[in-house]
């Protein structure tokens, strides 16, 4: 009697677990899959009274007209720039930083990166804005890279504090012994140590910045536009209907989805360490 | 590339000297290491705040020289109803942005923590929504929210509620963000309360089981008490990341309709690059960051009084 009732517990406990995790995940599920919906289906369906939930039959025809009718290639050239250089320079000086502020037990240059994370992208701009404009660089795409650092610098420096920190100082001390320069010791011992951190900050630090769109939409002029500034500006205006829209935001956060799909381990782990969002 | 370390400190040639070299020189060696990114951490965000005081007590608007009119950006501030109003919409926004992914997030870090099959691909498609571009999750909102043909209102009325105007009234537009704002981001609460949850020790899971304790006395007794301040922690960060919430509010609303989802932030972004204020906006800008690090430290004494 016991042992049944155990049983027809730890059942029915299954059955709630099953159903609490797909409560939970059922918004985020239904969204995306609403998205590429939206995306698939031609303009009678996405507008039909009924809503069509699955595509019959799906078209691409959508995604044609965006790179038919918009300039996607240039934006997207103009995002991967911005992201990828924002994000290049964040590791370069960025990596070093953290090492650095992890020897010294620098609390207070931590503190400043902490403080960096709680400021609103917003207050950063106005400043900004009038400095690129007095040395002329509106309108073109060194302004937006050079403020995204705001969003990778604090990003991965805070990654790196916590890998550095995590690492047995022993080795570079054995090297420092040796002979070697703490250069040597960083260059040739801990960076290879700490090399899945510096994936964790680079993925984190890519996806902050490839997702912004405060800094672009004062920043950038009509030739470089980044894509979530591009998608916002051109096509809501350009565009009412709702097939192409969708297209254009499937296709704009598409590299972040994958990336989250595929390097899944390392993005948890850094959030979880960190609580880091940019912005 | 960072300046070379090595033509700044000494490279030490002998074992004991080189001892005596490192502990002496410890805490300076490792400057050149910390300096270019001290350099651009200056440039890009210290400049900016330096700048913003001076700007706020200035009479400035692009096009026009500045000129030195003292406090009277905060004054005016302090008098103006449309700020006034903003900050008590900001702290309504929230607080409800706070409060729901707080516990929403705990519970789904109960749930995620348990094994089951599928567990990992269960909680990527959960933190999906706080990866995905905030713009363009927007924009799919927003037609999803459309009270005439979006799919939103299909569903209330298929199960037999009636329709919603979801962010085209004054009433629901604060409401449908902040449930917005918790799709977005209870995921980054349950990843930092599942975090804690790893980290506890089992042994009085074990004596409670076999105290007989049935699982709501265990979550309540045993795993909240121990969690709490991994929740504290999410806590704080919720606060600071929605007080500082703009690119979904901005794209679906504008701060409308009217003025009925102006936030703190989407006033000033209007202030200065609307209207091109930029002594007033800049005197937003430093009250908004006073009243951000303020909340921080509040909460952050908080947690420390409940770990110490």
């Amino acid at each position: 009697m016991m042992e049944r009732n155990y049983r027809l517990r730890r059942i029915l406990g299954r059955i709630g677990l099953y159903l609490s995790v797909f409560a939970l995940i059922s918004p985020a599920l239904f969204f995306f899959l609403w998205m590429l919906s939206l995306s698939l289906k031609t303009e009678v369906d996405n507008m039909a009274f009924e809503p069509v939930f699955i595509p019959n039959p799906p078209t691409l025809a959508n995604f044609i007209d965006v790179f038919a009718k918009n300039d996607f290639l240039t934006y997207t050239f103009n995002s991967i720039v911005v992201s990828f250089g924002a994000t290049f320079l964040a590791l370069l000086i960025g990596v070093p930083a953290g090492y650095g502020i992890a020897k010294m037990k620098a609390t207070r240059a931590a503190m400043l990166i902490l403080i960096a994370r709680i400021t609103p992208g917003l207050s950063y701009l106005i400043p900004l804005y009038l400095m690129f404009q007095w040395l002329g660089l509106v309108g073109t795409l060194t302004p937006l890279v050079i403020t995204h650092l705001v969003i990778t610098v604090p990003i991965v420096v805070w990654v790196m504090i916590g890998f550095f920190e995590g690492l047995p100082g022993e080795l570079e001390e054995a090297a420092l012994v040796d002979g070697a320069t703490i250069w040597q010791a960083f260059r040739y011992v801990a960076m290879p140590l700490a090399r899945p951190g510096i994936t964790v900050a680079m993925i984190l630090a890519f996806i902050f910045s490839w997702n912004n769109f405060i800094f672009g939409v004062v920043l950038a002029g009509r030739e470089t536009r980044t894509l979530p500034v591009a998608v916002y500006n051109v096509l809501t205006f350009e565009q009412v209907s709702w097939g192409p829209l969708a297209a254009a935001a499937l296709m704009v956060t598409l590299p972040v989805l994958l990336l989250t799909l595929l390097m899944q381990k390392e993005i948890v782990a850094g959030l979880t360490a960190g609580g880091v969002k940019g912005g | 590339m960072p300046a070379d370390p090595a033509t700044t400190t000494v490279a030490p040639t002998t074992a004991a000297a080189g001892q005596l070299a490192r502990t002496h020189n410890y805490a300076r060696s490792y400057w050149p290491f910390i300096a270019p990114a001290a350099l651009v951490v200056l440039a890009v965000i210290l400049f900016p705040w330096g700048f913003t005081l001076v700007m706020s007590v200035m009479d400035w608007k692009v096009g026009q020289s500045p000129s030195w009119v003292g406090l009277a950006n905060y004054t005016k501030l302090f008098g103006d109803e449309r700020f006034q109003l903003s900050v008590v919409r900001t702290a309504y926004f929230t607080a409800a942005s706070v409060i729901a992914p707080v516990i929403l997030g705990v519970a789904a870090a109960v749930c995620f923590h348990r094994n089951f099959p599928l567990r990992g691909l269960a909680r990527t498609i959960f933190i999906l929504p706080m990866m995905a571009t905030p713009v363009a999750v927007a924009l799919v909102w927003t037609m999803m929210f459309l009270p005439q043909g979006g799919v939103m209102n299909y569903l209330l009325t298929s199960v037999g509620l009636p329709p919603s105007q979801w962010i085209y009234h004054p009433g629901t537009v604060i409401p449908t963000l902040v449930a917005i704002e918790t799709w977005q981001w209870t995921p980054l609460v349950m990843l930092i309360v599942l975090g804690g949850l790893a980290s506890l020790p089992t042994d009085p899971y074990e004596a409670a089981i076999l105290d007989g304790a049935n699982p709501w006395q265990v979550f309540r007794h045993i795993t909240l008490p121990l969690v709490w301040p991994f929740i504290v922690v999410a806590s704080v960060i919720r606060t600071i990341d929605a007080l500082k919430a703009f690119d979904i509010i901005y794209v679906m609303t504008l701060g409308g309709p009217g003025t009925a989802s102006e936030t703190i932030n989407v006033l000033l972004y209007q202030t200065a690059f609307a209207y091109y204020d930029i002594g007033y906006g800049s005197a937003m800008v430093v009250v908004f960051f006073v009243i951000i690090l303020l909340v921080s430290m509040v909460l952050l004494h908080v947690r420390q009084k409940e770990i110490g």
